[in-house]
């Protein structure tokens, strides 16, 4: 603890007393008397060492009872017995460990998709059971066809009907269920003619089997179930991860503000009850709650994760700071201009949401499809029914190829045809780097015609970089990082990685907007601008830092924010596959235009807000280019989830992430072009898969109505087909 | 046909077996962190997989 106690309290003391009043804010009552509960996201956690060490750590701390790290999901669970305030403890001890950890709010609407999974898992389970004992029986009577006698039979009947039964009512749930809500709602799903089709023939087949007349369907009701099931938790599971984007944003809010009293008095208040003119103390290291202009004060703030800007921009009394940025230098008054409600970082959750809405549009076509099939089903079966009792079939008959009608007609091939590829597809995805959160997204990708990029993060690292390591020598550099150690400037952090983890100088102060002072071995020694070091020089400040040790001359260290490797030949690959590429940029234009030309990429800006990012797309949607929208900082999250299809860095901020379609791991750009390959492939899979669907439609369903199919070979070819289309999906991952 | 008799109340209870210790796996958490479960493998302490949350239990064989 002492190092970290080190490393934060010269000159950027972390907000520790807001983080621990923050903490204890998210403790719940556990569950039983005197335990409470506090969930924490943690960053950073992938390994069996990472879960020993954190649990290992947290247990041995005085009164928890116990933790647990979930690596799926990154949620650490710790029950104690205590103060509330003790949850600003086990923060840090995460934090000690070197992991990234945050309060995380329970979220009901999260936990009504996990149920819904559960329970999708569990009537599969079940209908899976049921599918594969009714098949034992119905196989025996098959086989006994002309030997079994009658009462046998019936025996048999009863017995698939004492499994199938039970099994349909559990498992039948989930589309009984779907179909009521929209006839309830005056439509009609697909759930509708399938609910009906598995009732119709239990029905059926109990009065048969009562009646003692040897057919009975059992079979072919959970068999269609089975299958359906299949198909819908495959595509549940897809959607699970995708849209925890607002959510994720609101936690990065700062939660409480120092709002200055008319007496001079300081009170931390949630930043929520910020109003509109009342002045507020941003400390140092201290995210803005609220959109205001600074009042008194002279400091830098990081605005990387709101313009992308990698350069600190100047906080001098009459400028504007905007939530989300955090205060690198002095504490400074801030007089806010907006609640926290009408702030940049709740302007920019809102066009995400927006964003993620106007796409959802999008998953709806497969509804607005379903809408026309069904009424056609019900046509078909009605007519099936009506015409063979015109002609003077029985109304057993006539039921009967009703029903094989409806089961035939069953889009369960229809409803594999997307998952089946999708799930495929994302394997091969992953297997390239690639995570994929929305299934659709593959179907959108193929179809895109242009790319559009972000600069800072995405084709260039984001971060500056020490050029001259080489010529300033491991000593020099380690001179700076001891300064630099204490200081969260971006060229500080460079200095830092050139360096490694080490020691910290003695007595650090920093100046904001000039640099770093300290005692190494007893030598003052002086890190940061020209002016501050006491030189001349003519180059960019953005990019150069100077070291002077008392009595040496002073170095210069000169960095640059370094393309990604494999950025040009990603770029080359997009336009050999016929996308254009376009650059988009929040940062200044001299560092955009050099990127671009380096790349060779024709159309370029640079300056943009959020807002003018997704006016950029909005505009290339409109000519029908289908952007696709590869970014990385908080600024680029509306405009990847207004883009026609999104993707980010794995190194993204977490927002980026979650309102992107694709996720890049380990930053590799060249994984793009191999994504669009494998979702054109998908596409093209994909429809080959409804051309099946359909030629089987187009050959079993006359067979139906001419009464020349029963229920239970309908099933089986309903099934079949589906397995087909499974097939060719499988196709997928050998290609 | 006698053995009929027996095999199919065998089949059915093995597989309302499976069925029954697949809800009280899916019921007990364990399913909640699978890339987790593959990971704690390689961790030397034993401890319950069990994510339940009720107390430790007195029992002996869940300490």
């Amino acid at each position: 603890m002492a190092a970290l106690d080190a490393g934060f309290a010269p000159s950027a003391p972390s907000p520790l007393d807001e983080r621990r009043e923050e903490a204890a804010a998210h403790v719940r009552a556990g569950p039983e008397e005197g335990r409470k509960r506090l969930d924490l996201a943690v960053t950073g956690a992938t390994c069996a060492a990472c879960i020993q060490k954190i649990e290992g750590a947290l247990t041995k701390m005085d009164g928890v009872r116990r933790a647990r790290l979930n690596l799926s999901t990154g949620r650490l669970g710790v029950e104690f017995a205590g103060a509330d305030e003790r949850a600003g403890d086990f923060l840090m001890a995460v934090e000690a460990l070197g992991y990234g950890a945050r309060p995380y709010s329970a979220e009901a609407a999260d936990d009504a998709r996990t149920r819904e999974e559960k329970r999708l898992l569990r009537a599969l389970a079940v209908s899976g059971f049921a599918m594969m004992n009714v098949m034992l029986l119905s196989i025996s009577v098959w086989a006994g066809e002309g030997e079994m006698d009658l009462a046998t039979k019936t025996l048999m009947h009863w017995i698939s009907g004492l499994i199938a039964l039970p099994a349909v009512a559990y498992a039948g749930m989930p589309f009984f269920e779907s179909g009521w809500r929209s006839l309830k709602a005056r439509r009609v799903n697909m759930d509708v003619p399938i609910s009906l089709a598995v009732l119709l023939a239990c029905v059926l087949s109990i009065y048969e089997t009562a009646m003692g007349h040897g057919e009975a369907y059992f079979d072919a009701a959970v068999m269609l179930l089975f299958f359906l099931l299949i198909g819908r938790y495959l595509d549940q599971r897809l959607r699970a991860k995708a849209g925890r984007a607002a959510r994720d944003l609101a936690s990065l809010q700062a939660s409480i503000a120092h709002r200055i009293g008319e007496d001079g008095a300081v009170k931390a208040v949630p930043a929520r009850d910020v109003a509109p003119g009342e002045l507020l103390l941003i400390k140092t290291g201290e995210r803005f709650p609220v959109d205001g202009v600074i009042e008194t004060g002279d400091s830098r703030a990081d605005a990387a994760l709101v313009t992308g800007e990698t350069e600190p921009v100047a906080l001098t009394p009459g400028a504007e700071a905007f939530s989300g940025m955090i205060n690198l230098g002095a504490p400074v008054k801030l007089r806010a201009s907006a609640a926290s409600a009408d702030s940049l970082l709740a302007e920019i959750a809102r066009l995400v949401e927006a964003g993620e809405q106007s796409k959802s549009r999008y998953v709806q076509y497969a509804d607005h499809a379903a809408r026309a099939y069904v009424p056609a089903v019900f046509v078909m079966a009605a007519a099936t029914l009506l015409g063979w009792l015109a002609i003077g079939g029985s109304p057993h008959d006539a039921i009967m190829n009703a029903i094989a009608v409806l089961i035939i007609t069953c889009p369960c091939a229809m409803a594999l045809v997307a998952p089946a590829v999708q799930v495929v597809a994302c394997g091969r995805l992953f297997q390239a780097g690639v995570l994929v959160k929305s299934g659709d997204a593959l179907e959108r990708l193929a179809d895109a015609k242009t790319v559009v990029f972000d600069k800072t993060g995405t084709l260039t690292r984001g971060a500056p970089e020490l050029l001259n390591g080489e010529t300033l020598g491991a000593e020099t550099i380690e001179t700076a990082a001891r300064l630099a150690r204490a200081s969260r400037h971006p060229l500080s952090r460079a200095a830092v990685r050139a360096a490694g983890p080490g020691k910290l100088a003695e007595a650090v102060t920093e100046t904001a907007g000039g640099g770093l002072e300290g005692l190494v071995d007893g030598r003052l020694v002086r890190f940061g601008s020209a002016r501050f070091c006491e030189v001349d020089s003519t180059g960019d400040a953005a990019l150069e830092a100077w070291l002077s040790v008392e009595g040496r001359a002073p170095v210069r260290f000169v960095f640059s924010d370094a393309l990604r490797p494999g950025a040009a030949e990603a770029l080359r690959a997009l336009e050999a596959q016929g996308l254009s590429s376009e650059l988009l940029s929040g940062d200044r234009a001299e560092p955009v235009a050099s990127a671009a030309e380096a790349l060779e990429i024709g159309r370029w800006k640079a300056g943009l807000k959020p807002q003018d990012k997704i006016a950029r797309i909005e505009a290339l949607k409109a000519e029908g280019l289908a952007p696709v929208m590869v970014g990385d900082g908080l600024n680029d999250a509306p405009a990847l989830a207004s883009a026609y299809v999104s993707i980010s860095m794995g190194s993204a901020a977490e927002i980026s992430r979650d309102a992107a379609d694709l996720v890049v791991q380990g930053d590799r750009l060249t994984a793009i072009p191999r994504a669009v390959e494998i979702a054109r492939t998908a596409k093209r899979r994909m429809m080959e898969n409804f051309a099946l669907a359909n030629i089987y439609n187009a050959i079993a369903v006359p067979l139906a109505v001419f009464g020349l199919v029963n229920p239970l070979v309908a099933a089986l070819a309903m099934s079949s087909s589906s397995i087909v289309v499974m097939l060719n999906a499988l196709r997928l991952a050998r290609s | 046909m006698t053995a009929i008799l027996w095999l199919i109340p065998a089949a059915l209870a093995l597989g309302a077996l499976g069925l029954v210790a697949f809800f009280w796996s899916m019921r007990s958490g364990q399913y909640e962190d699978i890339e987790g479960a593959a990971e704690r493998i390689l961790i030397d302490e034993d401890k319950p997989i069990v994510d339940e949350d009720e107390p430790e239990s007195e029992d002996p064989r869940e300490r």
